[in-house]
């Protein structure tokens, strides 16, 4: 293969194509990378086939036969929840993209169900099967991966391209350093620890990274997602709570209350005290079919000696921030490429607006662009890598937390304290108001001015300081944006301004790390029979 | 959480050290690795997945562990989890068990 290898602080290796990531995004962008003929390497923060929110859990995929009446309905169906700011030529794409990949995965192991004919059925993916497999083809391809490696900073040449990264290696005690001709972000969404399925190590280090080099973001607004899940459990899985009854703590039922158009009433609920749940609108052969579909969702319940379809339990609201949120890197083209020469993003860290506009309901959507759009960056970015002169000198991109720029160095677990107190609360990121945002907008910029003014994090803290800067900016992003939408669509919704403004029918540019500046660009033109009526819709509950 | 590490089920292999994706265990020098940082777990399961003995037990508790002593105090058998998604031999059969198509398409 040709990699160089040790330097004396670690790993020193030289390729085309750096991954970081080892999600589903990742491994299709490292894979098809692979597979032209380009070194690749992949470097994950934790354990590539179990990190992220696909391995612990099952996902639909947005899969739909070549028939163009079918694949048409498909795209307009989800329109007015997105708030009429997707566009119908990427989803095009990427249903089609998507398609292919489902039958290469069948075709090369993926035990999709059959139905009575024999015949596969590609509407979701087990995530354990799903990517162990993906490991596996990945490596089969020659892709070089790193575990337990989570990157620090980008590496950028004088012409100010994307050029590598560096990183540290959690068990071997050192660092590595990859000298690379392009690099694809496949870091997945930010959800600031919250306690959703997955989603500890989703901390926006990709964002803060690909910010540094000088990536800009889209649709930052789009980034309140709050998953249902029993209070004492990790285990997100909105869909099957179609078929609860909620209640309060006197057992009565909660007008309104719904997992789909009723769940800000929860999170109402929630402010004020105790929700119950119970499964009791499924029936024998739909509780056997819930099993057979997410084995993991019962987990929980059966080692709780919970029945979950006759017991009433307590649920909370996981926040899943932009993993379930659509904001994120904004994508210039259709490799995938970011504003940044050499850079590219892929899955759940970039925007997935060009197909969902501001709302997703499920995985459907965000898996569909995990393969398309790592598919399509992998390619690219392989063009790229192999195109770039050798002998570039690089330099890290890397800001607070990493370069010396004051006395003392921050408090990691304080400073993700502060964002998440930010973050989570209902009052403040659910239920959004100029006052609020504002409120959270001072203590951000102060705390991202005292981050990026501070030394830099000694070895055992460094991780954790990159975290907490990054979901400092992360959230600087999102608030700044939602501040900026004077207007509730998709699942942005504005205390003061409840009703979608069609005039505000556009997306929002969200950059910078010193000051945050938002700007306005159109959104693709609203076809002829996507009709923007009535006040209030294409807002999601 | 991860609350258990069976000591009479555990061969050692350390495969549980690799596929941890928050790095939660330690290896070793001699039997099972350790619980090194269990405030990490993200209650994902994967370590039982993995665990080719079913050595492994994962409280259901996000926020806290439970206290579990000994495998005998686990309220399930160790291994549930891998059984059911097909990830045993005599379960193999599982794996291309998925009714989320039905679920998907019930009004």
């Amino acid at each position: 293969m040709g990699f160089s290898s040790s330097a004396p602080s670690g790993l020193h290796l030289t390729c085309e194509v750096l991954v970081l990531g080892g999600g589903p995004a990742g491994t299709w962008a490292a894979f098809q990378a692979a597979r032209t003929g380009a070194r690749v390497v992949l470097a994950d923060k934790g354990f590539c086939g179990t990190s992220g929110a696909t391995a612990p859990s099952g996902t639909s995929i947005w899969y739909v036969e070549p028939d163009p009446k079918l694949r048409a309905a498909a795209i307009v169906s989800r329109e007015a929840l997105g708030g009429f700011l997707a566009d119908r030529a990427w989803s095009a794409r990427v249903l089609e993209t998507t398609h292919a990949a489902l039958h290469e995965l069948g075709a090369r192991g993926y035990p999709f169900p059959v139905d009575g004919a024999g015949n596969p059925i590609r509407v979701s993916l087990q995530g354990p099967e799903y990517m162990r497999l993906m490991r596996k083809l990945a490596k089969g391809a020659g892709v070089r991966i790193l575990d337990h490696s989570p990157a620090l900073e980008l590496l950028v040449d004088e012409a100010g391209a994307v050029a590598g990264a560096r990183g540290i290696r959690r068990q071997q005690g050192d660092g590595w350093q990859v000298d690379a001709g392009a690099v694809v972000i496949a870091t997945g969404g930010c959800a600031f620890l919250s306690r959703a399925l997955g989603c500890t190590a989703l901390t926006g280090d990709g964002h803060l990274m690909a910010a540094e080099a000088g990536a800009d973001f889209s649709g930052m607004e789009f980034s309140n997602a709050y998953a249902i899940a029993a209070d004492f459990a990790s285990v997100t899985k909105t869909l099957f709570f179609k078929w609860a009854t909620f209640t309060d703590e006197a057992g009565e039922v909660i007008p309104g209350a719904a997992s789909n158009g009723g769940r800000s009433v929860i999170a109402r609920h929630l402010q004020k005290g105790r929700v119950f749940a119970r499964l009791d609108r499924a029936d024998a052969a739909m509780q056997a079919n819930m099993r057979a579909a997410q084995p993991n969702f019962f987990l929980p319940f059966d080692r709780m000696g919970i029945d979950p379809f006759t017991d009433r339990f307590p649920i909370t609201l996981h926040l899943e921030g932009t993993v379930r949120g659509t904001g994120g890197l904004r994508i210039v083209d259709e490799t995938c490429a970011t504003r940044v020469p050499g850079l590219y993003a892929a899955g759940d860290a970039a925007t997935r607006e060009l197909i969902c506009g501001g709302f997703t309901g499920g995985g459907s959507h965000n898996a569909a662009w995990a393969v398309s759009s790592g598919r399509w960056a992998g390619r690219a970015a392989a063009d790229f890598g192999r195109r770039v002169p050798n002998g570039r000198v690089r330099r890290g991109a890397g800001t607070a937390g990493l370069r010396d720029a004051g006395a003392r160095p921050f408090d990691p677990a304080e400073a993700a304290r502060t964002v998440v107190g930010e973050v989570h609360p209902f009052a403040r990121n659910y239920f959004r108001t100029e006052e609020g945002l504002t409120r959270s907008l001072d203590r951000l910029d102060s705390q991202w001015a005292r981050l990026s003014a501070s030394a830099p994090a000694d070895g055992t803290n460094v991780l954790r300081a990159r975290e907490a800067a990054a979901m400092t900016a992360v959230a600087r992003w999102m608030y700044r944006s939602a501040l900026a939408r004077t207007e509730s669509r998709g699942m942005h919704r504005r205390i003061d301004h409840a009703a979608a403004d069609p005039a505000q029918r556009h997306l929002l540019t969200a950059a910078g790390l010193a000051e945050v500046s938002v700007a306005q660009r159109p959104a693709a033109a609203l076809a002829a029979d996507a009709v923007e009526t009535r006040a209030g819709e294409g807002i999601a509950a | 959480m991860i609350e258990l590490i069976s000591a009479a089920r555990c061969t050692g292999c350390n495969i549980c050290v690799a596929a941890c994706p928050t790095n939660v265990f330690a290896p070793s020098l001699s039997g099972p690795p350790v619980i090194a940082r269990q405030a990490d777990c993200q209650t994902c399961f994967m370590c039982e997945l993995y665990c080719p003995e079913d050595a492994l037990y994962v409280a259901p508790t996000a926020g806290a562990p439970l206290g579990l002593a000994s495998e005998a105090d686990a309220p399930l058998p160790l291994g549930t989890y891998r059984a059911a998604i097909g990830w045993t031999p005599a379960t193999a059969a599982n794996r291309s068990v998925d009714a989320m198509h039905a679920v998907l398409s019930a009004k």
